[in-house]
């Protein structure tokens, strides 16, 4: 009889202590393992401003998305030649050659990225992803002071994703032909000659 | 040292109602001999005699502007067949422009060169006007006038070994330009833009000699803007279509960056390497540059202290 006393209440304390966070959090689903974020706890990470616009979808080829359509369960997770994505497998180059695909895709849910520690990301907060190592970039762009934004200078900005610009795959930014140079002024016609545009006028 | 004298021109401080003296109002109030001239032209006499005797921008107040603005809008819309408004809207309170470049990430694209030519109606071929130059430079000797063109043009840019400086109009805080104005037709407004009245301009082009930028351009032939290309939103101080004979600038896009928007160059910026924002907001952009990143001015030894500063992200 006096050894049940202790009992129960033993029983009751560890109820209390399994039960610990506030109640709300026993709902959540389990915290072991891969997860999908929750949208608010995302967008703390995204540019200041509670004004920020995303400006394009993530860059993916036609008909890719959702991965989910080919690639329908984990596979074995050491690297090799795919017989597939030939594209992007020959212009990969982006950090040492052991670089390979699952290192940011997500091996058992397709559709999302993830970071080093297995947390899930979807494709519109892969700046997470290019976070973990380019902490310098990526702190400066969540400032606007890398990369490009739109809109008003006091207001409502539209910022733009790390892959819109760089190609995650092969992301140095690659050349551009420039635009006409200027024509000097001794080309332009006024010292003497006719301009072009005017000779071209003449009836 | 006798103090320094001042030109006749335009009394300083304004007089709010000229009288007495031999002033353009008084002139035109005789009105005869210049709607007789006007006649001659085959204009409207007094579509003339209203363009000649208004006063200085800075002096116009609610009708007399609104007038002004509704039949220069009446004008423009005329020529180029299209709605074509003009605005006139002043200095936000609070604020003061700062614009940053990223001279580690410029390409020497010049995008930005093209996106200004087009918001802001400059000529296009004859003369050919463009606010912004692109200079490209040597790695080698780094910011150095003396190893500078604007005139590259390879396949492919950047080219290996050289790095990109765009410079237009630097918005000084001493602006020498707006000193040697002898008519005070150009300025420095209270947001730090540099503006010119195109109306007000007689073409002396001191403005353009002074300024150590060469960021002023004169428009030494009728201004060529095809009507389908011309940008019907327009300020009275920026991109308004202007005359033949008068010195125009970079001023921010200030038909943008009054209204609350981006430059056009920040925006077509395919690297990110134009900053802008409020120089007095602690959270904007380019104040973070300024706190943050290596920072430095164009011809700092010359003291005009410039509003549009250099820097590099990395």
């Amino acid at each position: 009889m006096r050894s049940r006393i202790p009992l129960v209440a033993l029983a009751f304390l560890a109820a209390l202590g399994l039960a610990g966070p506030p109640p709300s959090a026993a709902s959540e689903p389990a915290r072991p393992g891969p997860q999908v974020p929750a949208h608010s706890a995302a967008t703390a990470d995204a540019p200041a401003g509670p004004l920020d616009i995303q400006a394009e979808p993530p860059p993916f080829t036609e008909g890719i998305f959702p991965c989910s359509q080919c690639h329908d369960r984990a596979v074995d997770a050491k690297p090799k030649q795919l017989a597939f994505h030939d594209e992007i497998q020959a212009s990969l180059h982006h950090g040492p050659p052991s670089r390979w695909c699952l290192d940011c895709h997500d091996n058992s849910k397709r559709d999302f990225l993830h970071l080093i520690n297995g947390e899930l990301v979807p494709f519109t907060e892969s700046y997470r992803v290019c976070g973990q190592c380019h902490g310098d970039k990526y702190r400066d762009w969540r400032v606007g002071v890398h990369g490009k934004r739109i809109g008003m200078w006091n207001g409502a900005k539209t910022y733009f994703l790390c892959v819109n610009c760089h190609n995650p795959h092969n992301p140095r930014f690659k050349a551009l032909k420039p635009l006409p140079p200027p024509v000097p002024p001794q080309d332009q016609g006024f010292n003497g000659a006719p301009p072009p545009s005017t000779q071209e006028k003449a009836p | 040292m006798s103090p320094p004298s001042k030109l006749p021109v335009l009394a300083d401080p304004p007089r709010a109602d000229p009288s007495g003296e031999w002033s353009r109002r008084r002139f035109l109030q005789a009105g005869a001999a210049t709607a007789a001239l006007a006649a001659a032209a085959g204009c409207k006499p007094e579509a003339v005699v209203e363009e000649l005797r208004r006063r200085n921008f800075k002096e116009l107040t609610g009708a007399d502007l609104k007038d002004l603005l509704a039949r220069l809008e009446k004008k423009y819309s005329a020529e180029y067949g299209k709605a074509v408004t003009v605005g006139a809207a002043g200095p936000m309170p609070g604020v003061n422009f700062g614009y940053g470049l990223d001279l580690s990430r410029c390409i020497g694209c010049r995008r930005c060169v093209y996106a200004c030519v087009k918001e802001n109606n400059q000529s296009r071929k004859h003369p050919q006007i463009q606010w912004i130059r692109v200079l490209q430079m040597e790695k080698e000797h780094g910011v150095d006038l003396a190893h500078a063109t604007p005139y590259y043009d390879p396949e492919l840019v950047p080219e290996p070994g050289h790095f990109y400086m765009p410079t237009q109009c630097q918005q000084c805080r001493h602006p020498p330009c707006t000193k040697v104005c002898p008519v005070k037709a150009t300025w420095k407004e209270p947001d730090g833009i540099v503006v010119i009245d195109y109306d007000w301009c007689i073409g002396c082009r001191c403005c353009t000699a002074a300024c150590p930028y060469g960021a002023r351009k004169f428009n030494w032939a009728e201004p060529e803007l095809p009507a389908a290309e011309m940008n019907p939103v327009t300020h009275y101080l920026g991109n308004r279509p202007r005359p033949k004979g008068v010195v125009e600038k970079c001023t921010f896009c200030i038909q943008r960056s009054r209204a609350g928007r981006y430059p056009a160059c920040v925006e077509i910026c395919p690297v990110g390497a134009r900053k802008f924002g409020n120089l007095l907001d602690p959270k904007s952009e380019i104040r973070e540059v300024m706190d943050r990143k290596r920072v430095f001015v164009f011809k700092q030894e010359l003291a005009t202290e410039p509003q549009f500063y250099y820097f590099y992200a990395t």
